[in-house]
């Protein structure tokens, strides 16, 4: 094997911050190379600096690709060299067909005149390549966000690829999806692609990559040779940069009363009014218990969610929601948390906060009479409050009244959690309450979780990550296609016999 | 560079946006009082200006609540128009009584607002195509209204509204005593009582805040910052007080105009109402999802400003002593330029009353002072466009460069 990239000793300053220290990353031709870290330890700004987004001159270091010495100035000159990333956030235009989006910036096209048999052959050829079997001239927006992704690999492989990155691919896919992406990576490799992934999930990691480059607050820790297996625990160690052989902290289950139930929940689609989303769904959560609600992505985890949060989804909803055991009104969000639900959202930078507030407004915005006189805030008593939750759950800021948008995303869900516990709420729903958050935070926010159970809260938990929730759990319901297929307590529970319990239905 | 001035240079930076609209409004002040060879500040020309803004302001700080809501209101004007042709036609060709006049106008101006809330809210038509139907429905009504003609002139007690000035209730030969001090032909003692008032006013409510913000420790701006502030702002308005003094006073419009700012800042500041439309401006679907009922809010911000609409229409109206067909014409533009060189964003979320507030008298003043120096309409609506897109340029450069 030669190399093919070799990032020497890039230094990156932004005003105040080093965001990359002498960061070194050697990617041979042909391999998988992993690249772990936390949140924030510079692994995109790495990215950034490969491809051209931040310009050669104005980072420290030298970038050596094919032998040869790279000063890219945007990414349009890394593309040329075939350099290509596909980022967290997918860049397709979702009105338009997988072949225009394919071809976009790039049209096979006669004096700008669109050959659009070419186009489509060609498309239809990519995809095969990928494995996707749908019509080029189907629309982006019709796919679900898995095969989108296919649809950026396609796009890449049009532009012939020297080097295929690929940002958090799977932080938003399914399990079986993943599996399909990661398979898809390893086929690449066998034709010859080159591939970086930069991952969160390290049992991914561990089944593609040959070699792992871990980052921690942007220097290059370590190089691990992957290519016969990996301990995931040393991974976590330098990402971390302590030891943790344990990643859920511990929890004695103690249920006690009934605190909510849910009977024959039934949803339909708000705008298909013949399709039913969620189908008579019954279930039950006691004081000081965390309820975990499993199943893939579209099973309608988070619609049961937010149509009992104060019908914030679907029409036509039916079903009965008790608290204590007396039917509770959810007919509105505030009415909702006035009975004593709180949603944390799967989505918290769109749904979740207002980041260009501070942490202080966002605290407070759930419960504002909690802060005010009259209708008249109380400015004095909104810092209380606001302090108050930063120091119990531990939220890392100079002050609360810097904006959310410039922390992280650990802190981020911290605030959004606080706004909900501000609330006073009895039964909390978290949507992956984790989605996004570095390891160390993931353990805070879980202890959190604990505490709150222990003050006999009750607590749902739906999570697309399957450890988190046998490790956090004291039941949990296995949802699929709108419907519960089965009820698991912790004990008998197990990776194997959720995912059986969705493919038998 | 010791530390004191490093401090107050990042916290100069930090909010170059208030100082940098304050600075501008001195700015453009003392270059069109050099430029006009000092009509600009005269006493007589102050209290013109104050009468020709009165109504821009007044819609502005409604304009506000609407924009921070993440909405526009093309329909100010039109609207303005509408309810001066209708206190006209109730007043003058109807006899209909003066404060019932007021009062029909005034609900008038909010059933309006509350016809394009509605749609805006409730069914989710952008605002800018419902309040521009409502620009050309308000319009063609004026027009119906007037039958095409001005109608006036109205009863002294409703031109009181805008014409009229605050008695003086200080003793007359206090008034006559300091007229001899500065040698001015009368004196006005209670409109320099006012602006003193006023200056203590705001140095007590800005101490305070100062030491709240201490307690807490918010960084707050350094001393020496703070106090030049303090000793600018209230000095201009003891200055500006004292030199209406040697007029006639303290117009009514300005006592209007002065509680209306007060109150409608206590709003966005201080109460639940105000955060709430911070909210839903800033991220709605978070908000709706945090308990707030997004429409509703939504719906009564178009209310609010149509309300504030109708004030400004009756002012206007008083002020012109006639309704006519072109009142307000064009009008919507120059309170939603006043917002946005405010420092509002046009996404939602922010801005400030006092923004607000500056913005309109920035382009007050140089209106003004344009006409006085004889500068063509031609040029006038040039020089502000390019104000406006100059502020909102500020604006996103200094964003950018601190992001």
């Amino acid at each position: 094997m030669s190399t093919l990239l070799e990032m020497r000793t890039i230094t990156k300053e932004f005003p105040g911050v080093k965001a990359l220290d002498q960061v070194n990353l050697v990617v041979e031709r042909g391999e998988i190379h992993a690249i772990c870290g936390e949140n924030g330890a510079g692994k995109s700004t790495l990215m950034k600096v490969l491809s051209g987004v931040y310009p050669a001159g104005t980072y420290d270091g030298e970038i050596h690709f094919e032998g040869a010495l790279a000063t890219f100035k945007n990414i349009r000159e890394s593309e040329d060299q075939g350099i290509i990333i596909i980022h967290q956030e997918l860049a397709l235009v979702p009105e338009l067909s997988i072949a225009e989006n394919i071809f976009l910036g790039n049209e096979t096209a006669k004096g700008g005149v669109i050959n659009w048999h070419e186009a489509n052959q060609h498309t239809e050829k990519l995809l095969a390549k990928v494995g996707l079997s749908e019509a080029p001239t189907t629309r982006i927006d019709s796919l679900g966000v898995g095969k989108q992704q296919l649809v950026e690999i396609a796009k890449a492989l049009s532009k012939d690829v020297k080097l295929l990155i690929l940002d958090e691919p799977t932080a938003a896919l399914q399990e079986n999806d993943s599996k399909k992406l990661l398979d898809l990576m390893l086929e690449l490799k066998s034709q010859g692609v080159t591939s970086i992934i930069i991952s969160h999930k390290l049992n991914e990691v561990g089944f593609v990559a040959d070699t792992v480059t871990v980052i921690r607050d942007g220097m290059s820790v370590s190089t691990i040779d992957a290519s016969n297996g990996v301990s995931e625990d040393e991974i976590v160690r330098d990402m971390v940069g302590r030891d943790m052989s344990d990643r859920y902290p511990a929890r004695e289950p103690r249920a006690g009363e009934m605190l909510l139930e849910v009977e024959n929940w039934n949803v339909w689609h708000p705008e298909h009014s013949e399709r039913q989303v969620i189908k008579d769904i019954s279930f039950n959560v006691r004081a000081g218990e965390v309820v975990g609600i499993a199943g893939l992505m579209g099973s309608g985890r988070t619609e049961l969610a937010m149509s009992i949060f104060g019908k914030s989804y679907g029409r036509k909803i039916s079903g009965t929601v008790k608290l204590h055991g007396t039917v509770a009104d959810v007919s509105r969000v505030d009415r909702a948390i006035d009975a004593g639900l709180a949603y944390v959202t799967e989505d918290r930078k769109s749904l979740g906060l207002i980041l260009d507030e501070t942490i202080q407004f966002n605290t407070t915005l759930a419960n504002l009479d909690g802060v005010s006189k009259a209708g008249v805030l109380n400015a004095n008593s909104e810092t209380k409050v606001a302090e108050e939750y930063r120091e119990a759950l531990k939220t890392r800021t100079p002050s609360v009244f810097q904006k959310v948008g410039n922390l992280s995303g650990g802190n981020q869900q911290k605030v959004v959690l606080a706004k909900w516990l501000f609330t006073g709420p009895e039964v909390l729903i978290l949507d992956e309450p984790t989605r996004g958050i570095d390891v160390g935070a993931k353990y805070e926010i879980y202890s959190i979780i604990n505490d709150l159970s222990a003050d006999g809260k009750g607590v749902v938990m739906i999570s697309s990550e399957m450890p988190e929730l046998l490790g956090m759990c004291d039941r949990i319901y296995v949802m699929n296609e709108g419907a519960l297929v089965g009820e698991l307590a912790a004990k008998d529970a197990s990776q194997e016999r959720i995912m059986s319990l969705i493919v038998t239905e | 560079m010791d530390k004191h001035t490093n401090s107050v240079k990042a916290h100069l930076v930090a909010h170059m946006r208030d100082f940098g609209l304050l600075f501008a409004l001195i700015a453009i002040m003392a270059i069109f009082q050099i430029a006009t060879g000092g009509i600009l500040l005269r006493p007589v020309n102050l209290t013109n200006l104050l009468l020709q803004n009165s109504y821009i302001i007044i819609m502005a700080l409604g304009m506000l609540l609407v924009i921070v809501a993440g909405h526009i209101d093309l329909s100010v004007g039109s609207v303005m128009g509408f309810v001066g042709a209708l206190a006209a036609v109730m007043i003058v060709s109807n006899d209909v009584p003066v404060p019932i006049a007021i009062a029909v106008c005034l609900v008038a101006g909010g059933i309006i607002g509350a016809a394009q809330g509605y749609f805006v809210a409730f069914w989710r038509i952008p605002p800018f195509i419902v309040t521009l139907a409502g620009m050309l429905v308000f319009r063609g009504l004026t027009l119906w209204l007037l039958e095409g003609q001005s109608i006036g002139p109205f009863p002294k007690e409703f031109q009181v509204l805008s014409t009229g000035f605050v008695p003086d209730i200080f003793p007359a030969a206090w008034g006559a005593g300091l007229a001899e001090m500065v040698g001015a032909r009368k004196f006005n003692v209670l409109s320099l009582a006012l602006g003193i008032v006023a200056a203590i006013g705001v140095v007590v409510m800005g101490v305070k805040k100062r030491s709240r913000d201490a307690e807490y420790g918010i960084d707050s701006e350094p001393n020496s910052l703070f106090w030049v502030r303090n000793v600018i702002v209230s000095g201009a308005l003891v200055f500006l007080m004292f030199k209406l003094s040697t007029f006639r006073g303290v117009p009514n419009v300005l006592v209007t105009m002065a509680i209306l700012i007060a109150i409608y800042a206590f709003i966005t500041e201080r109460t639940v109402i105000g955060r709430r439309i911070y909210a839903l401006g800033g991220n709605e679907k978070a908000a709706k999802l945090s308990g707030i009922k997004t429409e509703r809010l939504t719906f009564i911000a178009f209310v609010n400003m149509g309300v504030m609409a109708a004030l400004a229409g009756l002012i206007f109206a008083a002020r012109l002593n006639s309704a006519t067909p072109k009142a307000g014409f064009a009008l919507e533009l120059d309170v939603i330029a006043a917002v946005f060189i405010g420092g509002a964003s046009m996404s939602g979320g922010s801005g400030k009353i006092i923004g607000a507030v500056v913005g309109a008298f920035i382009m007050g003043v140089m209106n003004n002072g344009m006409s006085i120096l004889g500068i063509g309409i031609d040029y006038q609506q040039v020089i502000k466009g390019l104000v406006l897109l100059a502020a909102v340029f500020f604006d996103v450069y200094n964003k950018q460069k601190q992001g």
